[in-house]
């Protein structure tokens, strides 16, 4: 049996207050450097929701621009707006903040999310509007508190501070007085993840038009923990996102695997769909508040807007072979194992190189790579460069060094099997899984055959391993479904033991009549 | 550079003194390296880790520049290297690394 990807989701949750206030670039200033300029420069370098909305990138994230058309488009991005953006795109939409925080108190079991009376009026209606949401999930939705509370929360019980257009307007609260991991600080970051993983399974129902009660079982690979002092990263995000989300024939498990998770996470999907385990299982992940503004300090400096304002999402929806539905081919399968070493030679040896061989196929056979997808516009300025063009300069060069490529074909390489960067800096999110929307209409499209997708993590930043990590599979267009072998009834083995009795009566009687 | 990598880079410098340390680098692009680089002689530019306002002065190189690739063997440099050695941009990470290298290495040898 065979594992196809039916669809897949992209959201985005524009959260501009939670740069200042979240994001770990900015709360670490604030400890060393409170006084910093860049501290009071940053608000400055803030977008609106609409230049979110028409900015490049985000419209290829949501499936209304593919990344052929930004890759014409001249670099840099921020300046230029997207014709035609809209919010609503054809993997997912864009989110803005103020209904973001509604869906986080709708995401909340505990009611520790409190937003006050009056933003909460002021924001109802348009967030019921969304056609994404669940009547359930509207009802979900509390009339808000008083400004007091919020602000003794705050100012006496350390909850988490939830601003919007720099006015306080709700926080989150601790979950125990004592337990760190319980702390209003880790709820806001675990509820921030639910909320957008929330969001990306929903999309993930509307652009597949699967029923719900057909998913079995849901994987979150995103890179939070959740859980309390006696089981730090205990889980589960995935079933707790599927109970907001009324997939109530689903279990789940969370996969942590820092940036290579969701490459992880897909490949376990599709061998628990291929062994007949579960018949429909969704890969999903929210996005991370630590990781806003990360590279703030840069994009300041150089006089840039801020452009790591979003939050994140995906899904992807892995069923049963329909025969028509691009296929993971569990035959093709890289992995960056423990004795693989960490020089980008090993590793890419090992994600590409490695696997393909196996199978007899070259690097070149691969019609498109899907590794890191960061955006550019993001990382450049940084000193990070183009992160998707080394990934395919990498794989390029390796071509050439085992003679699948000649040295001067290096640089076409690059644009014939590669593809632009496009997806916002979460971490997890840009991971290879980006692309996995566009490879499927491609494939079925006739226009590329097959892509490998490749999830690198960087497992020594927790600091129990130097070891780095990374998985990859290949995606192929589908031959048509394997023929079933015909099933036998219970009549026809009765005809045929009869059958075989007779003969075996009249090869008696012959030999009796002898 | 990473602050757990700045500590790490402060704490044998103490352990065994600035004289006896080189730091190699592998970065991607001569921002990054330089970047690096500027980390562990000047300090941290971006003020933020245990080097920021540290002057370390440490002899700190690419892994890509010639003097470091004169020092492998040559079959481990071609195992392990040689792929990015045709990826990077080795004359901007050596200009970059030079520059940092003549105004802020205590060690001009």
């Amino acid at each position: 049996m065979k594992s196809v990807i039916r669809g897949a989701s992209y959201v985005l949750a524009h959260t501009p207050d939670m740069v200042i206030h979240n994001g770990s670039t900015q709360t670490t200033e604030r400890i060393v450097n409170p006084e910093s300029e860049y501290l009071v420069e940053l608000p400055k370098h803030l977008r609106t929701y609409e230049q979110a909305v028409n900015y490049w990138p985000n419209q290829v994230y949501i499936g209304n621009k593919t990344p052929d058309e930004l890759s014409a488009v001249e670099q840099p991005w921020f300046d230029k707006d997207c014709p035609g953006a809209t919010r609503e795109g054809k993997f997912g939409q864009i989110m803005p903040q103020e209904e973001f925080l509604l869906l986080m108190q709708v995401c909340d079991v505990f009611d520790l999310v409190r937003l006050s009376a009056e933003f909460v009026a002021a924001n109802r209606d348009a967030f019921a509007a969304n056609p994404l949401l669940t009547e359930a999930m509207v009802a979900r939705l509390t009339a808000g508190c008083e400004m007091d509370e919020i602000t003794t929360q705050v100012n006496e019980h350390h909850a988490e501070p939830l601003y919007h257009n720099n006015v306080l307007v709700g926080c989150v609260k601790g979950a125990h007085d004592v337990d760190v991991n319980l702390s209003s600080h880790v709820m806001h970051e675990n509820l921030v993840s639910k909320a957008s993983s929330v969001l990306a399974l929903l999309a993930a129902v509307k652009t597949t038009g699967i029923d719900k009660d057909e998913i079995e079982y849901v994987i979150d690979c995103a890179e939070e923990a959740c859980g309390d002092v006696n089981q730090r990263g205990g889980g589960n995000f995935a079933k707790a996102a599927a109970e907001i989300v009324g997939l109530n024939g689903a279990s789940g498990s969370d996969c942590r695997a820092f940036c290579a998770a969701p490459a992880h996470a897909v490949i376990e999907a599709a061998a628990l769909v291929a062994s007949g385990a579960y018949k429909t299982v969704v890969v999903t992940a929210g996005g991370c508040t630590a990781k806003l503004g990360m590279n703030g300090k840069d994009h300041v400096k150089k006089g840039l807007p801020i452009m790591e304002d979003m939050i994140g999402g995906f899904a992807v929806v892995i069923t049963q072979d329909n025969g028509v539905d691009p296929y993971i081919d569990l035959n093709i399968l890289g992995r960056h194992s423990v004795g693989t070493g960490s020089a980008p030679q090993a590793v890419i040896g090992a994600l590409v190189a490695e696997p393909l061989a196996k199978v007899g196929m070259k690097i070149t056979d691969i019609d498109k790579y899907s590794p890191e997808m960061q955006n550019p516009d993001i990382t450049k300025p940084a000193g990070a460069g183009d992160v998707p063009m080394a990934n395919y300069k990498m794989i390029g060069a390796l071509a050439v060094k085992q003679g699948d490529l000649e040295r001067a074909e290096l640089a076409n390489f690059t644009v014939k099997h590669g593809l632009t960067g496009f997806a916002p800096t979460q971490g997890h999110i840009p991971s290879g899984v980006p692309y996995i929307g566009f490879a499927r209409e491609a494939i079925l499209a006739g226009e590329i055959k097959n892509t490998m997708i490749i999830g690198k993590g960087s497992l020594f930043l927790g600091r129990l391993t130097n070891l780095f990590d990374g998985v990859s599979f290949v995606i192929a267009a589908n031959p048509g479904q394997e023929p079933e072998v015909a099933a036998v009834s219970e009549d026809q083995i009765r005809l045929a033991v009869a059958d075989a009795m007779r003969r075996f009566a009249e090869s008696m009687g012959v030999e009796a009549g002898e | 550079m990473d602050l757990e990598n700045q500590k790490r880079v402060k704490e044998f410098t103490e352990q065994h003194g600035a004289e006896n340390i080189v730091v190699l680098l592998g970065a991607a692009e001569g921002e990054a390296a330089g970047l690096a680089a500027e980390t562990v002689t000047n300090g941290d530019p971006t003020f933020a880790g245990p080097l920021a306002g540290v002057s370390l002065g440490l002899r700190v190189y690419h892994v890509c520049e010639p003097e470091m690739k004169a020092e492998f063997d040559e079959a481990v440099y071609d195992e392990q290297i040689s792929m990015m050695e045709m990826v990077l941009d080795v004359d901007d990470i050596v200009s970059e690394m030079t520059a940092i290298r003549e105004q802020y290495c205590a060690f001009q040898d």
